[in-house]
Protein backbone atom coordinates (compact mmCIF):
# COMPACT_ATOMS: atom_id res chain seq x y z
CA UNK A 1 0.00 0.00 0.00
CA UNK A 2 1.33 3.43 -0.85
CA UNK A 3 0.20 6.58 0.91
CA UNK A 4 0.88 8.66 -2.24
CA UNK A 5 -1.75 11.34 -2.62
CA UNK A 6 -4.07 9.81 -0.04
CA UNK A 7 -3.75 12.67 2.44
CA UNK A 8 -3.34 16.42 2.13
CA UNK A 9 -2.30 19.36 4.26
CA UNK A 10 -5.31 21.66 4.39
CA UNK A 11 -4.17 24.13 7.02
CA UNK A 12 -0.83 25.70 7.93
CA UNK A 13 -0.18 28.48 10.44
CA UNK A 14 2.51 29.89 12.68
CA UNK A 15 2.02 31.12 16.20
CA UNK A 16 3.54 34.45 17.17
CA UNK A 17 7.27 34.21 16.52
CA UNK A 18 10.55 35.64 17.72
CA UNK A 19 10.38 36.92 21.30
CA UNK A 20 6.78 36.64 22.47
CA UNK A 21 7.31 38.02 25.99
CA UNK A 22 7.60 36.48 29.42
CA UNK A 23 4.74 34.47 30.88
CA UNK A 24 3.61 32.88 27.63
CA UNK A 25 3.93 29.10 27.59
CA UNK A 26 4.43 26.79 24.64
CA UNK A 27 0.78 25.80 25.08
CA UNK A 28 -0.32 29.42 24.63
CA UNK A 29 1.53 29.54 21.31
CA UNK A 30 0.05 26.20 20.26
CA UNK A 31 -3.34 27.70 21.07
CA UNK A 32 -2.63 30.69 18.82
CA UNK A 33 -1.43 28.47 16.00
CA UNK A 34 -4.44 26.18 16.34
CA UNK A 35 -6.97 29.01 16.12
CA UNK A 36 -5.17 30.34 13.04
CA UNK A 37 -4.83 26.94 11.34
CA UNK A 38 -8.55 26.21 11.75
CA UNK A 39 -9.36 29.56 10.12
CA UNK A 40 -6.85 28.83 7.37
CA UNK A 41 -8.51 25.49 6.60
CA UNK A 42 -12.11 26.45 7.22
CA UNK A 43 -12.49 23.68 9.78
CA UNK A 44 -13.78 23.72 13.35
CA UNK A 45 -12.00 22.46 16.42
CA UNK A 46 -14.57 19.73 16.90
CA UNK A 47 -13.50 18.30 13.51
CA UNK A 48 -10.07 17.36 14.93
CA UNK A 49 -9.92 13.71 15.97
CA UNK A 50 -6.18 13.01 15.59
CA UNK A 51 -3.49 14.79 17.63
CA UNK A 52 0.26 14.82 16.98
CA UNK A 53 2.89 16.68 18.99
CA UNK A 54 6.43 16.48 20.35
CA UNK A 55 8.14 18.60 22.96
CA UNK A 56 11.23 19.13 25.08
CA UNK A 57 9.00 20.65 27.76
CA UNK A 58 6.29 18.05 28.25
CA UNK A 59 6.93 14.33 28.71
CA UNK A 60 3.39 13.62 27.53
CA UNK A 61 2.92 16.26 24.86
CA UNK A 62 -0.32 15.13 23.22
CA UNK A 63 -1.99 14.82 26.62
CA UNK A 64 -1.21 18.35 27.68
CA UNK A 65 -1.93 19.81 24.22
CA UNK A 66 -5.24 17.92 24.09
CA UNK A 67 -6.15 19.19 27.53
CA UNK A 68 -5.27 22.82 26.78
CA UNK A 69 -7.08 22.88 23.45
CA UNK A 70 -10.04 20.83 24.62
CA UNK A 71 -9.50 18.07 22.09
CA UNK A 72 -10.30 14.43 22.87
CA UNK A 73 -8.52 12.64 20.03
CA UNK A 74 -9.24 9.08 19.01
CA UNK A 75 -5.72 8.85 17.59
CA UNK A 76 -2.68 10.30 19.40
CA UNK A 77 0.99 10.20 18.38
CA UNK A 78 3.82 11.80 20.36
CA UNK A 79 6.71 10.44 18.30
CA UNK A 80 9.78 12.30 19.51
CA UNK A 81 13.00 12.21 17.51
CA UNK A 82 13.99 15.85 17.67
CA UNK A 83 13.38 18.50 15.06
CA UNK A 84 12.32 16.02 12.39
CA UNK A 85 9.43 14.74 14.53
CA UNK A 86 6.81 16.86 12.81
CA UNK A 87 7.66 15.62 9.33
CA UNK A 88 7.32 12.16 10.85
CA UNK A 89 3.94 13.18 12.30
CA UNK A 90 2.79 14.13 8.81
CA UNK A 91 3.60 10.66 7.49
CA UNK A 92 2.06 8.98 10.53
CA UNK A 93 -1.06 11.13 10.19
CA UNK A 94 -1.42 10.15 6.53
CA UNK A 95 -1.14 6.47 7.48
CA UNK A 96 -3.65 6.82 10.32
CA UNK A 97 -6.10 8.65 8.05
CA UNK A 98 -5.72 6.02 5.34
CA UNK A 99 -6.31 3.30 7.95
CA UNK A 100 -9.48 5.02 9.15
CA UNK A 101 -8.08 5.69 12.62
CA UNK A 102 -8.73 9.41 12.39
CA UNK A 103 -9.99 11.88 9.79
CA UNK A 104 -8.65 15.32 10.69
CA UNK A 105 -5.21 15.44 12.30
CA UNK A 106 -3.68 18.41 14.09
CA UNK A 107 0.12 18.54 14.23
CA UNK A 108 1.22 21.22 16.72
CA UNK A 109 4.41 22.46 18.35
CA UNK A 110 5.81 25.53 20.09
CA UNK A 111 8.65 26.74 22.29
CA UNK A 112 9.07 29.89 24.37
CA UNK A 113 12.78 29.30 25.01
CA UNK A 114 14.02 32.79 24.11
CA UNK A 115 11.59 34.53 26.46
CA UNK A 116 12.72 32.12 29.17
CA UNK A 117 16.35 33.11 28.71
CA UNK A 118 17.90 30.91 26.02
CA UNK A 119 18.29 27.55 24.34
CA UNK A 120 16.19 24.76 25.78
CA UNK A 121 17.04 21.29 24.56
CA UNK A 122 16.42 17.71 25.57
CA UNK A 123 17.49 16.52 29.03
CA UNK A 124 18.67 12.94 28.64
CA UNK A 125 20.57 11.32 31.53
CA UNK A 126 24.38 11.70 31.46
CA UNK A 127 26.13 9.34 29.03
CA UNK A 128 29.37 7.99 30.55
CA UNK A 129 30.87 7.66 27.07
CA UNK A 130 30.28 11.27 25.96
CA UNK A 131 29.34 13.50 28.90
CA UNK A 132 32.86 13.55 30.50
CA UNK A 133 34.27 15.35 27.44
CA UNK A 134 31.89 18.31 27.85
CA UNK A 135 31.12 18.78 24.21
CA UNK A 136 28.60 21.59 23.77
CA UNK A 137 25.30 20.01 22.74
CA UNK A 138 24.38 20.11 19.94
CA UNK A 139 26.83 22.46 18.18
CA UNK A 140 29.99 20.44 18.85
CA UNK A 141 28.48 17.33 17.29
CA UNK A 142 27.68 19.18 14.07
CA UNK A 143 31.15 20.74 14.24
CA UNK A 144 32.70 17.25 14.32
CA UNK A 145 30.72 16.36 11.19
CA UNK A 146 31.82 19.59 9.50
CA UNK A 147 35.46 18.90 10.39
CA UNK A 148 35.28 15.49 8.73
CA UNK A 149 33.52 16.83 5.62
CA UNK A 150 36.24 19.47 5.26
CA UNK A 151 38.95 16.84 5.71
CA UNK A 152 37.53 14.35 3.21
CA UNK A 153 36.17 16.70 0.56
CA UNK A 154 37.99 20.01 0.97
CA UNK A 155 34.83 21.83 2.00
CA UNK A 156 35.72 25.31 3.24
CA UNK A 157 34.45 27.69 5.91
CA UNK A 158 33.62 30.09 3.07
CA UNK A 159 31.31 27.46 1.57
CA UNK A 160 29.64 26.94 4.95
CA UNK A 161 29.22 30.71 5.18
CA UNK A 162 27.51 30.77 1.76
CA UNK A 163 24.69 28.72 3.32
CA UNK A 164 24.15 31.36 6.01
CA UNK A 165 24.30 34.19 3.45
CA UNK A 166 21.73 32.51 1.16
CA UNK A 167 19.43 31.98 4.14
CA UNK A 168 19.73 35.66 5.05
CA UNK A 169 18.95 36.76 1.49
CA UNK A 170 15.72 34.76 1.61
CA UNK A 171 14.96 36.11 5.10
CA UNK A 172 15.15 39.64 3.77
CA UNK A 173 12.15 38.74 1.59
CA UNK A 174 10.18 37.33 4.55
CA UNK A 175 8.56 39.93 6.84
CA UNK A 176 8.31 37.31 9.61
CA UNK A 177 12.02 36.49 9.63
CA UNK A 178 13.88 37.25 12.87
CA UNK A 179 17.14 38.38 11.22
CA UNK A 180 16.88 40.60 8.14
CA UNK A 181 20.09 42.69 8.23
CA UNK A 182 22.69 42.46 5.50
CA UNK A 183 25.07 39.53 5.86
CA UNK A 184 28.24 38.66 3.94
CA UNK A 185 30.56 35.67 3.87
CA UNK A 186 33.13 37.86 5.62
CA UNK A 187 30.67 38.61 8.43
CA UNK A 188 30.14 34.89 9.03
CA UNK A 189 33.87 34.16 9.02
CA UNK A 190 34.52 37.04 11.44
CA UNK A 191 31.81 36.04 13.91
CA UNK A 192 32.82 34.55 17.26
CA UNK A 193 34.10 30.98 17.04
CA UNK A 194 31.88 28.60 19.00
CA UNK A 195 33.04 25.08 18.21
CA UNK A 196 35.44 24.99 15.28
CA UNK A 197 34.85 25.06 12.39
CA UNK A 198 31.42 26.52 13.29
CA UNK A 199 31.21 30.15 14.36
CA UNK A 200 28.20 31.98 15.77
CA UNK A 201 26.67 32.76 12.37
CA UNK A 202 27.01 29.12 11.28
CA UNK A 203 24.46 28.31 14.01
CA UNK A 204 20.69 28.56 13.92
CA UNK A 205 18.74 31.15 15.85
CA UNK A 206 17.39 30.64 19.34
CA UNK A 207 13.83 32.00 19.20
CA UNK A 208 10.30 31.50 20.45
CA UNK A 209 7.83 30.18 17.95
CA UNK A 210 5.55 27.41 16.91
CA UNK A 211 2.97 26.33 14.45
CA UNK A 212 0.23 23.94 13.46
CA UNK A 213 -0.79 21.86 10.47
CA UNK A 214 -4.11 20.23 9.66
CA UNK A 215 -4.02 17.02 7.65
CA UNK A 216 -7.01 15.14 6.27
CA UNK A 217 -7.96 12.72 3.52
CA UNK A 218 -7.59 13.94 -0.04
CA UNK A 219 -11.31 13.31 -0.47
CA UNK A 220 -12.30 15.64 2.35
CA UNK A 221 -9.57 18.14 1.40
CA UNK A 222 -11.34 19.00 -1.87
CA UNK A 223 -14.12 20.96 -0.17
CA UNK A 224 -12.04 23.09 2.19
CA UNK A 225 -10.97 26.72 2.03
CA UNK A 226 -7.49 26.48 0.54
CA UNK A 227 -6.09 24.38 -2.31
CA UNK A 228 -4.93 21.06 -0.84
CA UNK A 229 -1.22 20.32 -0.65
CA UNK A 230 -0.88 16.60 -1.20
CA UNK A 231 1.57 14.29 0.51
CA UNK A 232 3.15 12.52 -2.45
CA UNK A 233 5.73 10.58 -0.50
CA UNK A 234 7.60 10.45 2.77
CA UNK A 235 10.32 8.38 4.39
CA UNK A 236 11.93 8.10 7.80
CA UNK A 237 15.33 6.85 8.88
CA UNK A 238 17.55 6.94 11.93
CA UNK A 239 20.88 5.21 12.43
CA UNK A 240 22.19 6.61 15.72
CA UNK A 241 21.41 8.94 18.60
CA UNK A 242 24.90 9.89 19.84
CA UNK A 243 27.43 11.38 17.45
CA UNK A 244 30.12 8.86 18.48
CA UNK A 245 27.84 6.13 17.08
CA UNK A 246 27.33 7.74 13.65
CA UNK A 247 29.05 5.37 11.24
CA UNK A 248 30.30 7.99 8.73
CA UNK A 249 30.04 11.64 9.73
CA UNK A 250 29.74 12.70 6.10
CA UNK A 251 26.72 10.50 5.28
CA UNK A 252 23.37 10.98 7.04
CA UNK A 253 20.32 8.74 7.17
CA UNK A 254 18.73 11.21 4.74
CA UNK A 255 20.16 8.91 2.08
CA UNK A 256 17.54 6.36 3.22
CA UNK A 257 14.69 8.71 4.12
CA UNK A 258 15.06 10.56 0.82
CA UNK A 259 15.09 7.40 -1.26
CA UNK A 260 11.97 6.15 0.51
CA UNK A 261 10.20 9.48 -0.03
CA UNK A 262 11.13 9.67 -3.72
CA UNK A 263 10.06 6.08 -4.32
CA UNK A 264 6.64 6.67 -2.80
CA UNK A 265 6.23 9.98 -4.61
CA UNK A 266 7.41 8.62 -7.95
CA UNK A 267 9.63 11.66 -8.49
CA UNK A 268 13.30 12.47 -7.93
CA UNK A 269 15.24 15.55 -6.95
CA UNK A 270 15.12 16.87 -10.52
CA UNK A 271 11.36 17.44 -10.13
CA UNK A 272 11.60 19.50 -6.95
CA UNK A 273 10.80 23.22 -7.30
CA UNK A 274 11.28 24.29 -3.67
CA UNK A 275 13.61 22.57 -1.21
CA UNK A 276 13.30 23.02 2.53
CA UNK A 277 16.31 21.53 4.36
CA UNK A 278 16.56 21.61 8.14
CA UNK A 279 19.42 24.08 8.69
CA UNK A 280 20.31 23.88 12.36
CA UNK A 281 23.90 24.56 11.28
CA UNK A 282 25.43 25.54 7.96
CA UNK A 283 26.86 22.06 7.41
CA UNK A 284 23.34 20.56 7.37
CA UNK A 285 22.09 21.74 3.97
CA UNK A 286 25.42 20.71 2.43
CA UNK A 287 25.05 17.16 3.78
CA UNK A 288 21.36 16.97 2.83
CA UNK A 289 21.87 18.31 -0.71
CA UNK A 290 24.26 15.38 -1.17
CA UNK A 291 22.27 12.70 0.62
CA UNK A 292 19.00 13.74 -1.07
CA UNK A 293 20.57 13.51 -4.52
CA UNK A 294 20.81 17.17 -5.53
CA UNK A 295 24.55 16.67 -6.01
CA UNK A 296 27.17 13.96 -5.55
CA UNK A 297 28.66 13.10 -2.14
CA UNK A 298 31.38 15.60 -1.34
CA UNK A 299 30.16 18.23 -3.80
CA UNK A 300 27.75 20.03 -1.45
CA UNK A 301 30.23 22.77 -0.62
CA UNK A 302 30.85 23.57 -4.26
CA UNK A 303 27.13 23.28 -4.98
CA UNK A 304 26.14 26.13 -2.64
CA UNK A 305 28.78 28.52 -4.00
CA UNK A 306 27.78 31.61 -5.96
CA UNK A 307 24.27 31.86 -4.56
CA UNK A 308 22.94 28.74 -6.27
CA UNK A 309 20.44 28.19 -3.40
CA UNK A 310 19.76 31.92 -2.80
CA UNK A 311 16.98 34.05 -4.35
CA UNK A 312 17.49 33.97 -8.12
CA UNK A 313 19.61 30.82 -7.91
CA UNK A 314 18.79 27.62 -9.78
CA UNK A 315 17.64 25.69 -6.68
CA UNK A 316 15.58 27.70 -4.15
CA UNK A 317 16.48 26.33 -0.69
CA UNK A 318 14.92 27.46 2.61
CA UNK A 319 12.85 30.28 1.13
CA UNK A 320 11.58 31.46 4.53
CA UNK A 321 15.15 32.22 5.64
CA UNK A 322 15.49 28.89 7.46
CA UNK A 323 16.48 28.12 10.99
CA UNK A 324 19.54 30.29 10.38
CA UNK A 325 17.68 33.57 9.78
CA UNK A 326 13.89 33.13 10.03
CA UNK A 327 13.09 31.20 13.20
CA UNK A 328 14.33 28.22 15.18
CA UNK A 329 12.17 27.44 18.21
CA UNK A 330 14.29 24.52 19.49
CA UNK A 331 12.72 22.15 16.97
CA UNK A 332 12.08 23.59 13.52
CA UNK A 333 10.57 20.78 11.44
CA UNK A 334 7.00 22.05 11.60
CA UNK A 335 7.96 25.52 10.39
CA UNK A 336 9.72 24.20 7.29
CA UNK A 337 6.59 22.24 6.38
CA UNK A 338 4.49 25.40 6.74
CA UNK A 339 6.76 27.21 4.28
CA UNK A 340 6.57 24.32 1.81
CA UNK A 341 2.75 24.46 1.98
CA UNK A 342 2.69 28.21 1.41
CA UNK A 343 5.03 27.97 -1.57
CA UNK A 344 2.80 25.36 -3.19
CA UNK A 345 -0.26 27.55 -2.54
CA UNK A 346 1.51 30.56 -4.05
CA UNK A 347 1.17 32.60 -0.84
CA UNK A 348 4.79 33.69 -0.43
CA UNK A 349 4.75 37.20 -1.88
CA UNK A 350 8.20 38.54 -2.69
CA UNK A 351 9.89 35.21 -2.05
CA UNK A 352 7.41 33.12 -4.04
CA UNK A 353 9.00 30.56 -6.35
CA UNK A 354 6.99 31.00 -9.54
CA UNK A 355 4.96 28.01 -10.56
CA UNK A 356 6.09 25.80 -7.68
CA UNK A 357 4.33 22.43 -7.94
CA UNK A 358 6.61 20.05 -6.01
CA UNK A 359 8.28 20.83 -2.68
CA UNK A 360 10.66 18.73 -0.64
CA UNK A 361 10.64 19.23 3.14
CA UNK A 362 13.44 17.54 5.02
CA UNK A 363 13.61 17.32 8.81
CA UNK A 364 16.64 16.52 10.93
CA UNK A 365 16.67 15.64 14.61
CA UNK A 366 19.15 15.04 17.41
CA UNK A 367 22.73 15.28 16.18
CA UNK A 368 22.23 14.37 12.51
CA UNK A 369 20.40 11.42 14.08
CA UNK A 370 16.87 11.23 12.71
CA UNK A 371 16.08 12.12 9.13
CA UNK A 372 12.58 12.44 7.70
CA UNK A 373 11.81 13.53 4.15
CA UNK A 374 8.45 14.54 2.70
CA UNK A 375 7.61 15.31 -0.93
CA UNK A 376 4.57 17.55 -1.30
CA UNK A 377 2.71 18.54 -4.43
CA UNK A 378 -0.17 20.53 -5.85
CA UNK A 379 -3.26 19.08 -7.56
CA UNK A 380 -1.46 19.41 -10.91
CA UNK A 381 1.13 16.74 -10.05
CA UNK A 382 -1.19 14.36 -8.21
CA UNK B 1 15.54 -20.17 42.54
CA UNK B 2 19.03 -20.69 43.86
CA UNK B 3 20.44 -20.95 40.36
CA UNK B 4 18.70 -17.78 39.17
CA UNK B 5 20.08 -15.77 42.08
CA UNK B 6 23.61 -16.89 41.30
CA UNK B 7 23.22 -15.97 37.66
CA UNK B 8 21.96 -12.51 38.55
CA UNK B 9 24.73 -11.98 41.05
CA UNK B 10 27.37 -12.80 38.45
CA UNK B 11 26.08 -10.22 35.97
CA UNK B 12 27.79 -6.85 35.98
CA UNK B 13 26.52 -3.78 34.18
CA UNK B 14 28.60 -3.12 31.04
CA UNK B 15 29.33 0.45 32.15
CA UNK B 16 30.71 -0.88 35.46
CA UNK B 17 33.02 -3.35 33.71
CA UNK B 18 34.23 -0.55 31.45
CA UNK B 19 34.99 1.62 34.48
CA UNK B 20 36.81 -1.24 36.24
CA UNK B 21 39.08 -1.46 33.19
CA UNK B 22 39.81 2.27 33.40
CA UNK B 23 40.59 2.00 37.11
CA UNK B 24 43.33 -0.47 36.13
CA UNK B 25 44.60 1.86 33.41
CA UNK B 26 43.07 -0.23 30.62
CA UNK B 27 40.70 0.68 27.77
CA UNK B 28 38.07 -2.06 27.66
CA UNK B 29 35.88 -2.81 24.66
CA UNK B 30 33.82 -5.79 23.54
CA UNK B 31 34.19 -8.23 20.70
CA UNK B 32 31.29 -10.29 19.39
CA UNK B 33 32.03 -14.03 19.51
CA UNK B 34 29.50 -14.61 16.71
CA UNK B 35 30.31 -11.97 14.09
CA UNK B 36 33.70 -10.68 15.34
CA UNK B 37 32.52 -7.04 15.43
CA UNK B 38 34.34 -4.68 17.77
CA UNK B 39 31.64 -3.11 19.94
CA UNK B 40 31.80 0.22 21.75
CA UNK B 41 30.11 1.59 23.87
CA UNK B 42 29.71 -1.65 25.84
CA UNK B 43 26.31 -3.38 25.74
CA UNK B 44 24.61 -6.68 26.42
CA UNK B 45 24.02 -7.58 22.76
CA UNK B 46 25.89 -7.03 19.53
CA UNK B 47 24.37 -4.13 17.56
CA UNK B 48 25.46 -5.77 14.30
CA UNK B 49 24.24 -9.37 14.59
CA UNK B 50 22.16 -9.35 17.78
CA UNK B 51 24.19 -12.01 19.56
CA UNK B 52 24.51 -11.80 23.33
CA UNK B 53 27.97 -13.39 23.20
CA UNK B 54 30.08 -10.29 23.77
CA UNK B 55 33.56 -10.79 25.20
CA UNK B 56 35.58 -8.12 26.94
CA UNK B 57 38.95 -7.25 25.44
CA UNK B 58 41.68 -4.78 26.31
CA UNK B 59 42.53 -2.32 23.59
CA UNK B 60 46.18 -1.60 22.84
CA UNK B 61 45.09 2.06 23.16
CA UNK B 62 46.40 3.18 19.77
CA UNK B 63 44.17 5.09 17.40
CA UNK B 64 43.68 7.82 14.78
CA UNK B 65 41.76 11.07 15.16
CA UNK B 66 38.60 10.79 13.00
CA UNK B 67 37.00 14.19 13.70
CA UNK B 68 37.89 17.16 15.89
CA UNK B 69 36.48 20.40 17.23
CA UNK B 70 37.87 23.12 19.47
CA UNK B 71 35.32 24.65 21.84
CA UNK B 72 35.84 28.33 22.47
CA UNK B 73 34.74 30.13 25.63
CA UNK B 74 35.25 33.68 26.77
CA UNK B 75 38.28 34.13 29.06
CA UNK B 76 39.48 30.54 28.72
CA UNK B 77 41.70 28.62 26.36
CA UNK B 78 39.78 26.56 23.82
CA UNK B 79 39.40 22.90 24.65
CA UNK B 80 39.18 19.96 22.36
CA UNK B 81 36.69 17.16 21.68
CA UNK B 82 37.52 14.39 19.23
CA UNK B 83 36.27 11.13 17.85
CA UNK B 84 39.05 8.54 17.78
CA UNK B 85 39.11 5.37 15.68
CA UNK B 86 40.94 2.70 17.70
CA UNK B 87 43.09 0.23 15.81
CA UNK B 88 40.86 -2.66 16.97
CA UNK B 89 37.99 -1.22 14.92
CA UNK B 90 35.84 0.80 17.30
CA UNK B 91 35.26 4.52 17.67
CA UNK B 92 34.89 6.64 20.81
CA UNK B 93 34.53 10.23 21.87
CA UNK B 94 37.45 11.67 23.84
CA UNK B 95 39.87 14.59 23.96
CA UNK B 96 43.49 14.93 22.95
CA UNK B 97 45.70 16.48 25.60
CA UNK B 98 49.15 18.01 25.44
CA UNK B 99 48.71 20.44 22.56
CA UNK B 100 46.52 23.49 21.84
CA UNK B 101 42.91 22.49 21.08
CA UNK B 102 42.97 23.97 17.60
CA UNK B 103 46.11 22.06 16.61
CA UNK B 104 44.62 18.60 16.93
CA UNK B 105 44.46 17.25 13.39
CA UNK B 106 42.33 14.60 11.77
CA UNK B 107 44.54 11.64 10.88
CA UNK B 108 46.91 12.20 13.83
CA UNK B 109 48.03 9.06 15.67
CA UNK B 110 47.12 9.11 19.35
CA UNK B 111 47.65 6.96 22.44
CA UNK B 112 45.23 6.25 25.32
CA UNK B 113 45.82 7.44 28.89
CA UNK B 114 43.61 7.74 31.96
CA UNK B 115 42.87 11.01 33.72
CA UNK B 116 40.62 11.84 36.66
CA UNK B 117 37.33 13.66 36.02
CA UNK B 118 35.49 16.29 38.06
CA UNK B 119 34.21 13.70 40.52
CA UNK B 120 37.47 11.74 40.59
CA UNK B 121 36.07 9.25 38.07
CA UNK B 122 38.53 7.73 35.60
CA UNK B 123 38.26 9.26 32.10
CA UNK B 124 39.82 7.92 28.89
CA UNK B 125 41.83 10.60 27.09
CA UNK B 126 44.46 10.54 24.37
CA UNK B 127 47.87 12.09 23.82
CA UNK B 128 49.73 12.45 20.58
CA UNK B 129 51.78 9.39 19.67
CA UNK B 130 55.44 10.41 19.41
CA UNK B 131 57.43 9.72 16.26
Amino acid sequence: MSARGKAAIVGAAESDLGAVGSGFTPLDLIGQATERVLTDAGLEKKDIDGLFSASVYYQMPTLVVGEYLGIRPRYSDATMMGGSSFVSHLLHAAAAIEAGLCEVALVAYASTQLSEGGFRGVSDPPNPFETPYRARYPVSMYALAASRHMYEYGTTREQLAEVAVAARQWAKLNPKAFMRDDLTVEDVLASRMISSPLSLLDCCLVTDGGGALLVTSSERAKDLRKPPVYLLGAGEAHWHRNISQMPDLTVTAAADSGRRAYEMAGVGPESVDVTMLYDAFTINPILFLEDLGFCEKGEGGTFVEGGRTAPGGELPVNTNGGGLSYNHPGMYGLLLLIEAVRQLRGECGERQVEGAEVALAHGNGGVLSSQVTAVLGTQSVL
Amino acid sequence: MEELSEEMASAEAPAITYRRHLERGKLGYQRCAECSAAVFYPRVLCPLCGSGALEWRESAGRGTVYATTALHSRNRDPRNVVLVDLDEGFRMMSRVEGLPAGEVEIGARVRFEVRRGEEDEPVAVFVREEG
